[in-house]
């Protein structure tokens, strides 16, 4: 039964998305328990499989493989190493927190609360599947069909101007997707010259090509990721989504799918390309770069709590990419963590904003003003969830962006010290909004705002805890990543640099 | 040696800290006792393991505390380890014992806040990361403390955030300090690049392997991180607007313990100054520039608690100076920071205690002859003053004039120059200093008939006694003996060949007296014997307008820094919109734009579809292999 965790996993919250299906539309509250019922069994059944994981194992775990169009060579492939790990556990802990904090999101929607949830729920399995897959075809399968349910989620449920930002996002993500599949067809092309047609991650990564061929099929696979993840300058779609999209629906966009821009640059362009991801890291960790400084700058900029979160979000990638391609075990797995802590930290601003927005009507930072006075718990959520935000030593996200850094330096100190430079931005980028909308006398609008409810603090108190502990003691985490980052890296024919007095000594 | 009680010494703080915030009001009643037990209990443990130390030999004394592995990645491994040494002793002694002195002071100052528990609990946190700043064994936990501190330090400057001003203090703070973090995670990366570890230990086995360059790059990382949390030139300007915190955070964070955590820094790194020359002969400098930069300031100002931040702002530079001497010096830079702990504490308690009298009143122009009002706070202040200018035998003294000596003995145009620089500072102290107290306690009176200055009550005048008693004996009992110099010799070992002397220490002490009377006599002059105008004239000279505004450091920064900062934020955020997402949006209208040329294409066929897709992702793959060719 073992070879069926990741399966039984990716279908349940499909079961529950046709339990909900059946349920009567008007019992609104029955179908969100139920969706919250079956987001929880899917995250106990997915800690359960954790716990079954061997972390010292580089090999995939948990495998499962049928033949599903074997003319084609295209199988239903499962399996997860280390990181695909920690980023499944990653969606499906967020889930729940998602449908309790955004308990009555889904009214005021084009569509019915149920609608809401089937959609909610058939994304959940996506995103367990886009991260289990190990054939590359079923890969790209999950990677696009990702996209129905996010993009009716943020037309259907959002606010403003979401038809078009709904429209945007999916273009975008469509020609990201289109190149991809080129990419996909020559790999496929390829490996029937060289011994059988295959769409399978670890016979293709064996494959022989020119470099010139690499190089082409490499960049349909990272501009795709770098559009999903997104990396400058392919950002423009995610400040637009974000604010359009209901604060869970962000959420799970910044916080998972996102994720899977550069979750695919470790499994597929390190893995497949190794020679190629040689020949572009310069030009990567400048767009990286970019992005950490750029994302920051604007992020001081924005006048909108939502597009805010959104562009600290590419400061983040960028810091995500910069340790993906600086090749060393620091920055792979710092890089990893940072996926997860990231994850959390968002998922906190976004929904203490998505309370604060929806008490006030509006997410205009400058339409608050001393809230610390009149919702004291809402007001530490979100100066917590700032100092997340910007890697306060003691929270998890300092670990993750301290091992990026260090793990860049040592293989390119210039990126790395421009990079530093985020630390100082991102104090900004948070205090100032802490300032206008905590700080200060209280302003008018904001006298009678409600502070947080039972069912919120809830819903956000695991959020905090695991920001908390993992900040103090990231070691389970650490221990499932170490090992397939150190694969990832050697496979694609890096070592760590030793340090310069171990250069001298030889 | 190991120790299983280090961690008390931070978990009780933190567990206060954390009690008060959860718990919320429900703590209202009994949580500022709490908070005071759980400090005052810190210090028993320091005590403890203080007297644990005494009865070891002076090499056995050090003794560590390993909880747990922290981060462990490939060849970057950091635990979460504990260290107490005879360095981090004087600091843990210092934090808690004047930390439980001012949490008991503050019951008193804050008894009328509403907020006082939150008050409490952000105190508590301050005092639990303070102690892991310095207990902690390898950068990294440093770095937690580091921030930890900074944070305590920005919630406490903004207590009274309702305020924008105070608001804006606190950010700023905050902000000036990311600046010096930035310094320490740059040393950090360097040192791990270079030596392969973060820990004090491994870094000091291993500096003696490593480049000088690499060492300087270190060194100067540090010194930026320095300068940032001591308030050192050029990242000195927050620390008067930090004075927007309650006096007690003035006393205990910015006075007497966090703003002296870059001279624990710079001391605690002995083995990357002492092989970097360079590096070191910067810190020198940084502290001699800062010394006179604040004093000047400390000059102009007529609010108390700002003339007493300009003041810190300078003998932490009279620190940093002492720590850029080197292995004569690290131990007089501590003796400094030990007796200043004491006496400038004692006298922002003083201030704190005056405003408690005056109706919150800062200006000093509005004082005058309180003396007669406030006994115990003006004796109190006053011990604390005789220590600062260094009258002998007050703690000042002793620690002052051994950092002037050390100065001028590093001989050549260095040792001149430092020395000089030093020496004119301890006149212009003693001109300020005086002028604080004079237009204060002696003169006449100038407040107003509705002010009752009082004394304050005995929970707040018994802390300020105690750290007057400091202010009095501290200095004799570091150096009787050599005490506080055999103390620290295993951390910091002094190089007794290093020592050449220009000037014997009588002559310094000579010296410094002359320019110290020299500082008072004017001082006195201008402000006892003349009368303080209540309103500050505006026909001064253009020197003392620029020390008045703290000699530009705002307009510079925001001229340099803020405005066209700004400007660039503005310029990104159009050109993301009009240019990045312009592009964008000028794909989409070409497209859209094309549709109706080639709606004539769409058939319905299927296949017709499918070809223009195919056509079209062979289109992109060209174009991209055109690009990458």
């Amino acid at each position: 039964m073992s070879n069926a965790w990741l399966t039984s996993l990716g279908l349940l919250p499909l079961l529950g998305a046709f339990l909900v299906s059946v349920l009567p539309e008007k019992n609104t509250l029955l179908i969100k328990r139920a969706a919250l019922g079956t987001t929880l069994v899917v995250a106990g059944v997915a800690i359960a499989m954790a716990t079954q994981f061997q972390r010292d194992n580089v090999n995939f775990q948990f495998v499962e493989t049928h033949q599903w169009i074997p003319s084609l060579g295209i199988n239903y492939a499962v399996g997860v190493d280390g990181i695909a790990l920690v980023l499944i556990l990653l969606s499906v802990l967020l889930a729940p927190i998602v449908v309790l904090a955004g308990w009555n999101e889904a009214l005021g929607g084009r569509w019915s609360v149920k609608t809401f949830y089937i959609l909610l729920l058939i994304l959940e399995t996506m995103m367990i599947g886009v991260f289990a897959s190990t054939d590359v075809f079923l890969f790209y399968v999950f990677f696009e069909a990702m996209l129905i349910p996010v993009y009716f989620l943020i037309g259907g449920y959002g606010s403003g101007a979401r038809s078009a930002a709904a429209v945007k996002f999916l273009i975008y993500s469509l020609f990201g997707g289109l190149l991809m599949l080129a990419s996909i067809i020559a790999l496929y092309v390829l490996s029937g010259d060289q011994g059988g047609h295959t769409f399978d991650i670890n016979a293709l990564s064996h494959l022989h090509m020119s470099s010139t061929t690499e190089n082409m099929l490499f960049l349909g696979f990272f501009i795709a990721f770098a559009i999903k993840a997104p990396v400058w300058p392919f950002h423009t779609w995610l400040p637009d989504a974000a604010e359009s999209a209901t604060p869970g629906t962000s959420v799970l966009l910044l916080g998972v799918l996102d994720k899977v821009g550069t979750f695919g640059m470790i499994r597929y362009c390190l893995t497949l390309f190794p020679h190629a991801t040689k020949t572009f890291t310069p030009i990567i960790l400048v767009l990286a770069v970019i992005s950490i400084i750029y994302g920051a700058f604007l992020a001081i900029g924005q006048k909108d709590f939502k597009r805010l979160i959104a562009y600290t979000s590419i400061s983040h990638f960028g810091f995500i990419t910069m340790g993906i391609f600086a090749m060393t075990s620091q920055g792979q797995s710092g890089a990893t963590l940072y996926m997860f802590n990231h994850g959390f930290s968002t998922a906190a601003l976004f929904l203490v904003a998505g309370w604060m927005s929806s008490r006030r009507g509006s997410s205009r930072i400058a339409d608050f003003g001393g809230l610390q006075r009149v919702t004291p718990v809402m007001a530490w959520v979100f100066f917590f969830a700032g100092m997340s935000s910007l890697a306060l030593p003691g929270l998890s996200s300092f670990v993750s962006e301290f091992l990026v850094l260090v793990g860049t330096y040592t293989r390119y100190p210039v990126a790395a010290v421009i990079g530093a430079f985020g630390i100082v931005l991102a104090a900004l980028y948070i205090l100032i909004p802490v300032q206008r909308a905590l700080h200060g006398p209280v302003t008018e609008g904001n006298e009678n705002l409600p502070d947080l409810n039972l069912r919120e603090k809830v819903a956000i108190a695991p959020v905090v805890a695991v920001i908390l502990v993992l900040g103090f003691y990231p070691s389970p985490l650490l221990r499932v990543i170490n090992p397939g980052a150190a694969h990832s890296i050697a496979q694609a024919g890096f070592s760590d640099p030793l340090s310069s007095i171990e250069k001298a000594g030889k | 040696m190991t120790s299983n009680l280090l961690v008390y010494l931070i978990a009780l703080p933190l567990f206060g800290s954390a009690l008060l915030l959860l718990a919320g009001r429900k703590t209202d009643k009994w949580g500022h006792l709490l908070a005071t037990a759980l400090s005052a209990g810190a210090f028993g443990v320091g005590l403890y393991e203080f007297s644990q130390m005494l009865s070891r030999a002076n090499d056995q004394r050090a003794v560590t505390q390993k909880l747990f592995s922290w981060i462990s990645v490939g060849s970057f491994q950091v635990d979460a380890g504990l260290m107490l040494d005879q360095l981090s002793i004087c600091f843990v002694l210092l934090i808690t014992g004047v930390g439980t002195l001012i949490h008991i002071y503050s019951i008193a100052y804050m008894s009328h806040d509403r907020d006082r528990r939150r008050f409490f609990a952000y105190l508590n946190l301050f005092i639990a990361a303070m102690l892991l700043l310095v207990l902690g064994d390898s950068y990294l936990n440093l770095y937690v403390g580091w921030e930890g501190v900074g944070l305590a330090s920005y919630l406490l400057i903004g207590f009274w955030n309702q305020k924008p001003t105070y608001a804006t203090a606190a950010k700023k703070a905050f902000v000036a300090n990311r600046v010096g973090d930035l310094g320490l995670s740059l040393a950090i990366m360097i040192s791990f690049a270079t030596l392969g570890t973060v820990s004090f230990a491994g870094v000091k086995a291993h500096a003696g392997q490593a480049s000088t360059g690499a060492l300087t790059a270190i060194g100067i990382m540090l010194l930026v991180a320095a300068t940032g949390k001591s308030a050192q030139f050029p990242l000195q300007a927050w620390l008067g607007d930090a004075m927007a915190g309650p006096t007690p955070v003035s006393a205990l964070i910015h006075a007497a313990t966090m703003v002296t955590a870059g001279v624990y820094l710079i001391i605690r790194s002995n083995f990357i100054f002492d092989a970097a020359p360079t590096a070191q002969l910067l810190v020198a400098i940084i502290g001699a520039i800062t010394l006179l930069f604040g004093a000047v300031i400390g000059m102009a100002k007529d609010d108390i608690k700002k003339a007493l931040a300009a003041s810190t702002m300078s003998q932490i530079g009279y620190m940093v100076l002492g720590a850029g001497l080197g292995p004569v010096g690290y131990a007089f830079a501590i003796m400094h920071l030990l007796t200043h702990g004491f006496f400038k504490a004692g006298m922002f308690l003083g201030a704190g205690s005056v405003m408690h009298g005056m109706d919150d009143e800062v200006n000093m122009r509005r004082y005058g002859g309180l003396r007669k009002y406030m006994p115990i706070t003006f004796a109190t202040f006053g011990l604390g003053y005789l220590a600062i200018i260094g009258v002998p035998p007050f703690a000042g003294f002793y620690s002052k004039d051994k950092i002037i000596e050390v100065a001028f003995n590093m001989g050549g145009i260095k040792g001149v120059t430092l020395g000089t620089a030093a020496l004119l500072g301890a006149a212009i102290t003693a001109f300020y200093m005086t002028r604080v107290v004079v237009m204060t306690f002696a003169g006449n009176k100038r407040w107003d008939e509705k002010a009752h200055p009082h004394e304050s009550p005995a929970l707040m005048w018994v802390p300020m006694v105690l750290l007057a008693l400091g202010s009095v004996a501290s200095g004799f009992l570091f150096t009787h003996g050599n005490s506080l110099v055999n103390w620290l010799a295993p951390v910091v070992a002094p190089n007794p060949a290093h020592r050449s002397e220009m000037l014997k220490p009588a002559v310094v002490s000579i010296l410094a007296l002359v320019v110290v009377l020299i500082g008072v006599g004017i001082a006195i002059m201008k402000y006892l014997r003349a009368d303080v105008p209540v309103v500050a004239p505006e026909d001064v000279s253009i020197f003392t307008k620029i020390a008045r505004r703290d000699l530009l450091q705002d307009d510079f920064n925001e001229a340099v820094f803020m405005r066209p900062g700004q400007k660039l934020t503005q310029a990104l955020v159009l050109t993301d919109s009009a240019v990045i997402d312009g592009a964008v949006r000028g794909v989409a209208r070409m497209t859209k734009g094309s549709g109706s040329v080639l709606r004539n294409t769409q058939t319905g066929f299927v296949r017709s579809y499918a070809m223009w897709i195919l056509l079209g992702a062979i289109g992109l793959i060209a174009a991209i292999w055109v690009v990458t060719l």
